[in-house]
């Protein structure tokens, strides 16, 4: 029997298609929006042959707030709440490489101590994005003990994020040209103590699961991506390495100083669920190494580009005290940082995969065109490949597997 | 570049009958079961709160009293979801702080569109606004968010000043040196 679905998502060309998409014994169930497996508000749209998936459709938007369009209408600083909103599981990362794009811009050079400080925010976001991935991930194969142990660990990279930025969640911590503060004491000790604490846990979890039969024979074989399928998508970040290919933005095009440390691209050999799953966990512990070196290496100066007069506020004392900087002060607030005429293309590795920022300046302080290139929607895109012939029993692992977000996703 | 390949091996004969991983598993649970509680029982313990947290934004006064806002609206202007209303005022001639010339009339945070970004204390060239540590806001209706300049300045209360740059204008005047 013929099924014809209509939502307010599809009328138009995607519901006169249903019938033609959906015909024979097989039954369209709809997973999601709100599906506690669907890790977010994605809704799924599956063809099934009892328990057999024959076709996947996933339909994204729901959480669409048109943030490339606001960007427009505001300064470049004032954008920054905004990618908190992006991929809100690390979110410090997307402050970070939302600076770093705009610094392109201005063709400005950050001091050495900001660009340490921005490598241990994106590590300590890549950490808490992996934590949850890792834990989520145990969750959607039944395993839930690895959730409560990796939000243990979450937890104190959130106090972390709190000492530093004074947000728990969102941060809006990088500044164009700086940060919005510098580290504050003893933060690197409380860094290094957390980091130092996560590593045996990384191993309970490996412990845990790598070697357990039941997670072993449920995620291997299963949503198996080729080598030459995942470049053909665009997939980036950890779903692309699982695969073989050794693509890791901060090796290959180093950003904020990332040539420095010395950490290795973890790849896997079959581009299957497990294999996705060793790749995250062996991030991790790459991550944990950089923090290490970089806690080292800490540089002492200012965190703030110095020479940027119009790009980065004055010191509040200098504000409070004297006529010019206070001026100085009402122009950028009003005017925005001053950009060249100009457009920029900047991806960073995200936790997720290569984050972008497109973005086209006229001049002044407002951004023309702000285009996100969010790695979760190009990973998502390789769900209807991938999920055929698969079980629906299969669909939560293969999506964990994936490990997107849709804050990002549909932005 | 270094890049490291992730080999697996396919499961023994020991792995595949599950015992090792139980014993295993379980080990690892009782190992955990043992440490010290993580959680807080929060209403009764309150976490703490480190300095610089950006909690709910207030209105503070110097240590003479004086209102520190001197409505210049830079706050409302970057707010990025547009929460703060200012409705700005004059400071009547007769008064002590007459010299400030302008003190907002009317002073609204709304709290159901505020994102606590921090932006407002950080633009402020009087340091009148700042985030502080309260973090949980709770009421009944849609107007009792919307934060009115009194209720701001009894969140507020008054912090100490550096500068006192107000007073020192005012001396400068009277000792014939408007441009300090």
């Amino acid at each position: 029997m013929a099924v014809k679905e209509i939502s307010i998502g599809d009328i138009g060309a995607r519901a006169a298609a249903a019938d033609e998409e959906f015909k024979g014994d097989e039954m369209v169930i709809n997973m999601g929006p709100s599906h506690p497996a669907t890790h977010g508000v994605l809704r799924l749209k599956v063809e099934v042959n009892g328990e057999t998936v024959k076709a996947c459709d996933p339909i994204i938007g729901y959480l669409h707030r048109g943030d490339e369009k606001i960007a427009e209408n505001m300064t470049y600083n004032q954008f920054i709440p905004y990618t908190d909103r992006l991929d809100y599981i690390g979110p410090i990362h997307n402050n970070v490489t939302f600076a770093i794009a705009v610094e392109r811009l201005a063709k400005l050079e950050v001091p050495p101590r900001c660009q340490a400080i921005r490598v241990i925010c994106c590590e300590l976001a890549r950490l808490q994005s992996h934590l949850l991935g890792a834990g989520v991930y145990g969750m959607d194969t039944g395993a839930l003990t690895v959730f409560m142990y990796t939000f243990t660990q979450r937890e104190k990279l959130y106090t972390l994020m709190e000492q530093l930025t004074g947000a728990r969640f969102t941060t809006s911590y990088t500044r164009i040209g700086g940060l919005a503060r510098d580290i504050p004491e003893g933060w690197l000790g409380h860094v290094r103590k957390v980091v130092d604490e996560m590593e045996p846990v990384l191993d309970e979890i490996d412990a845990l699961l790598s070697r357990n039969r039941i997670f072993y024979d449920r995620t291997v074989g299963v949503g198996v991506i080729t080598k030459e399928d995942a470049i053909a998508y665009g997939l980036t970040g950890p779903c692309l390495r699982a695969s073989g290919v050794p693509l890791d933005l901060r090796k290959d095009k180093p950003y904020c100083g990332y040539e420095q440390y010395d950490f290795d691209v973890p790849i896997g050999t079959n581009g299957d669920s497990y294999d996705r799953w060793l790749v995250r966990l062996e991030e991790m512990r790459q991550s944990i190494r950089i923090i290490k070196q970089a806690i080292d290496k800490m540089p002492d100066g200012p965190f703030y580009a110095e020479e940027a007069k119009k790009i980065f506020a004055p010191p509040k004392k200098k504000i409070l005290t004297s006529m010019e900087e206070l001026i100085q002060n009402f122009m950028i607030v009003t005017e925005g940082p001053q950009m060249p005429p100009g457009e920029v293309y900047f991806e960073a590795e995200n936790p997720k995969g290569a984050l972008g920022f497109y973005i086209v300046s006229r001049g002044g302080g407002v951004p023309y065109r702000l285009k996100i290139r969010s790695p979760s929607f190009c990973n998502l895109s390789i769900v209807p490949k991938i999920m055929p012939g698969h079980m629906i029993a299969d669909i939560p692992v293969i999506l964990g597997s994936l490990d997107f977000v849709m804050g990002e996703c549909d932005r | 570049m270094a890049t490291k390949v992730l080999e697996r091996k396919p499961l023994s004969l020991a792995e595949r009958s599950y015992l090792p991983q139980i014993v295993g598993g379980l080990k690892i649970t009782m190992r955990n079961m043992l440490k010290p509680p993580v959680t807080l029982e929060y209403p009764d313990e309150r976490p703490e709160i480190p300095v610089g947290y950006r909690g709910v934004p207030t209105l503070v006064r110097d240590p003479n009293g004086r209102e520190k806002c001197v409505s210049c609206q830079l706050c409302e202007f970057v707010c990025p979801p547009k929460a703060i209303r200012i409705t700005p005022g004059e400071i009547p001639e007769d008064a002590e702080t007459a010299h400030v010339e302008k003190a907002p009339k009317e002073f609204e945070i709304n709290m159901l569109r505020c994102i606590y970004c921090g932006l407002c204390q950080e633009v402020c060239p009087e340091e009148a606004i700042f985030l502080q540590d309260i973090y949980s806001v709770t009421g009944y209706t849609r107007e009792e968010f919307a934060f009115k300049k009194e209720k701001l300045y009894e969140l507020g209360g008054t912090l100490p000043d550096k500068h006192f740059k107000w007073d020192k204008k005012k001396a400068a005047e009277e000792h014939g040196n408007p441009h300090h």
